[in-house]
């Protein structure tokens, strides 16, 4: 019975009407993803389709010549921050998510090897899952997007797309930046961890509540992030006097709009994090370091957020390990000018904009 | 028939007592909040904004009260008063009691204005203003609709749905760019916008919003008597010597102008324009001349404290418009419920 839906579906997406017994023969291996799900993929993996912009940039890190397209096409700076070769792929749209504007039967037509989700592995996105896979035909596998895990799920898309060796390669990588910083991080009291508000949004009142995958970053870095006191949640909006209240020896954004607003801003100037200069505009180039997406461009995120808020131990070397993990992950060497451009004024200390 | 003296009087009372009430409200909200500063300081620093008497308390207490909390209560006053008066305005052009600001699609073109301005990335400053020009707009292209349209139907039919049809189309753009919205960045701010908050109110925005409040509050007080003949329809009015034609759109103009310029600094705060109107009817009646100043009244009042409840209640911000409908929606009931007993 699934299989006259699938035929049929696949008839009307385009998708030649063998093809489907094709993909269903080839599945000669079966492997399991993140959610615990065996998810038959066929032996030879050219062409993968990622569900959003989470997924594209894992699989980007990890084998950029598989991607059917962008969820989402880089823009404007954007664009300088990976390899030339892959600025002219299509915009697809998501899968998944916040409502997805990627149609089924586009899908079928690009004849994706596999469907590819990265991110949060709940019942909803499992259902989501076999719901996609059994309407097109077309595998689909999970993979955990949580921070901790980055190591593993490289290893489980290393073995989904048939290039194992790569797999262990990026898993590898990552653990060391994750565990060299760890290390590192470890051997610094408790006493000198700051205490950091994230402030989104142009006007900086939105923030990430305590377990928001937003702020995973900053356990990571040893630091306390205020909002904690706000209980479990995800992104939040708080007022001015709590902030106040909070008194944070550190605010990062990812905003422009508001870096530059809180230098001038009646309130906001008045802060002591404000008035000493520890106020950090995360690089975006390609993807946020620290968040937006929260994806696994975070892991160079990582380093740099140890710089800014440890500069006597870690602000020495990052661009050395930019300049690495560029080349590694985004498949570009960065040279002087645009390592610069990435990183920008108000992103690493040594260049404060003080009020 | 009483001598005018003793009306005049007893409306001066009235009005003391309802400035006093205020007064009272103010000093109380702004005695609490997440950052603790005592009571006496609080007092102590209010103080020292009314009489410019140095009084000796930390600045941080002093920025927390004079930056934070007066800017949001007063911005709270503003708003509040703003929307339920255009409320009763449009209610009385209308003559339609289920009739709010939103009516001619302001609310909905200040969106569009401030979704707009976050799908492009820009300051605050420019989602404040693109929202008070986009409300604006919104309501001038559904006037131009309805003069172009006009014929033989109903003027004020015609109006109405024109503004339900501009209103869909704002909404619709709205949904177009929260669809295409990067939802890692721009879709939370869109959605907290939508909600509608105080959080982040300055002296600068309040600053901005009030005299455009004033422009449209001012001529809504002087003209209040002469709305009360609309009520009696067009025919009547005009053989009473109004222009209903003219007067109803100075009274459109004004309603709109503050409703935008609050809406611009606040996000989406529905309901208050729909509800207070109604609350002060119960109390002193329909008679437009009383109704307003009860509604403006009223208004502020109801705004500050529900504001006070979202600011204060705990540690995250509770959305204004979310809170606004949980306490609203109960609160009306029961004065429904009472003033039919009254009734009776």
């Amino acid at each position: 019975m699934p299989l006259h839906r699938r035929q049929l579906l696949g008839l009307f997406g385009g998708l030649p009407f063998a093809a489907v017994p094709g993909v269903l023969r080839a599945a000669g291996r079966r492997i399991t993803d993140s959610a615990g799900r065996a998810v038959a993929v066929p032996d030879r993996v050219t062409k993968v389709f990622p569900a959003g912009p989470p997924a594209s940039i894992f699989l980007y890190m990890m084998a950029p010549d598989l991607l059917a397209g962008w969820s989402r096409v880089l823009r404007g700076k954007e664009r300088a921050g990976i390899a030339e070769t892959y600025h002219g792929l299509p915009e697809i749209g998501r899968l998944t998510g916040r409502g997805g504007s990627a149609n089924l039967e586009t899908v079928m037509v690009m004849k994706p090897d596999l469907i590819l989700d990265y991110g949060s592995v709940k019942p909803t996105y499992i259902s989501l899952a076999d719901r996609v896979q059994a309407q097109t035909g077309i595998p689909y596998a999970l993979i955990d997007g949580r921070f901790d895990n980055i190591a593993k799920s490289f290893l489980t898309l290393g073995d989904l797309i048939g290039r194992p060796e790569r797999g262990r390669a990026c898993a590898a990588k990552a653990q060391t930046i994750i565990d060299g910083l760890a290390a590192a991080r470890a051997a610094i009291p408790t006493a000198d961890r700051p205490r950091v508000y994230y402030g989104r949004g142009a006007d900086g009142l939105q923030t990430g509540a305590k377990g928001a995958i937003n702020v995973e970053l900053l356990g990571h870095a040893g630091a306390v992030n205020v909002a904690d006191q706000a209980g479990e949640g995800g992104l939040t909006k708080v007022s001015l006097e709590q902030i106040l209240g909070w008194d944070p020896d550190v605010v990062l954004t990812t905003d422009p709009n508001f870096f530059d607003l809180i230098w001038t801003h009646d309130v906001w100037k008045t802060l002591p994090a404000v008035k000493a200069g520890r106020v950090y505009l995360s690089p975006t180039v390609p993807w946020g370091w620290f968040d937006r997406p929260p994806s696994a461009n975070r892991l160079i995120g990582l380093h740099w957020l140890l710089a800014v808020l440890y500069p006597d131990r870690f602000l020495q070397g990052l661009a050395d390990r930019a300049r690495d993990f560029y080349s590694f992950f985004y498949h570009l060497d960065l040279d002087a000018d645009r390592l610069a451009m990435i990183l920008g004024p108000g992103s690493h200390p040594g260049n404060p904009r003080k009020p | 028939m009483e001598p005018a003296l003793v009306i005049w009087a007893r409306r001066g009372v009235l009005a003391m007592l309802g400035l006093g009430a205020v007064a009272l409200l103010f000093f109380a909200a702004a005695t609490v909040g997440q950052f603790p500063v005592s009571l006496s300081d609080v007092a102590r620093i209010l103080w020292e904004g009314l009489t410019g008497l140095p009084q000796d308390v930390s600045d941080r207490a002093r920025a927390v009260v004079m930056d934070i909390r007066v800017p949001r209560l007063a911005s709270a006053l503003l708003v509040g008063l703003a929307l339920s008066a255009a409320g009763a305005t449009y209610q009385a052009v209308f003559r339609n009691p289920l009739v709010a600001p939103d009516i001619l699609g302001v609310t909905s073109g200040a969106g569009l204005g401030a979704v707009l301005a976050i799908f492009l990335s820009l300051p605050v400053a420019a989602i404040q203003g693109m929202a008070f020009v986009f409300g604006l707009g919104a309501v001038t292209l559904v006037y131009a609709v309805s003069r172009a349209v006009k014929g033989a139907h109903d003027p004020i039919l015609v109006l109405v749905l024109a503004g339900v049809v501009i209103g869909a189309v704002m909404g619709a753009g709205i949904a177009v760019l929260t669809y295409l919205a990067d939802p890692y960045d721009q879709l939370p701010a869109i959605t907290f916008w939508l909600m509608g908050s105080l959080a982040g109110v300055t002296f600068s925005d309040l600053g901005n919003a009030w005299p455009a409040v004033a422009l449209g509050l001012g001529p809504l007080l002087f003209l209040r008597w002469r709305v009360n003949l609309m009520s009696l329809g067009d025919d009547e009015a005009r053989a009473l010597g109004v222009d209903t034609e003219r007067l109803r759109l100075i009274l459109v103009v004004c309603a709109t102008l503050a409703t935008s310029s609050v809406v611009a600094i606040a996000g989406t705060i529905g309901w208050v324009g729909l509800i207070i109107p109604h609350m002060a009817r119960f109390v002193v009646g329909p008679e437009f001349s009383r109704l307003l100043p009860a509604t403006i009244l009223m208004g502020s009042v109801y705004l500050l404290g529900v504001d006070t409840i979202a600011r204060a209640a705990t540690t995250v911000e509770i959305p204004l418009g979310v809170l606004n409908a949980f306490v609203g929606a109960p609160l009306f009931l029961w004065v429904l419920a009472r003033a039919r007993l009254s009734w009776r």
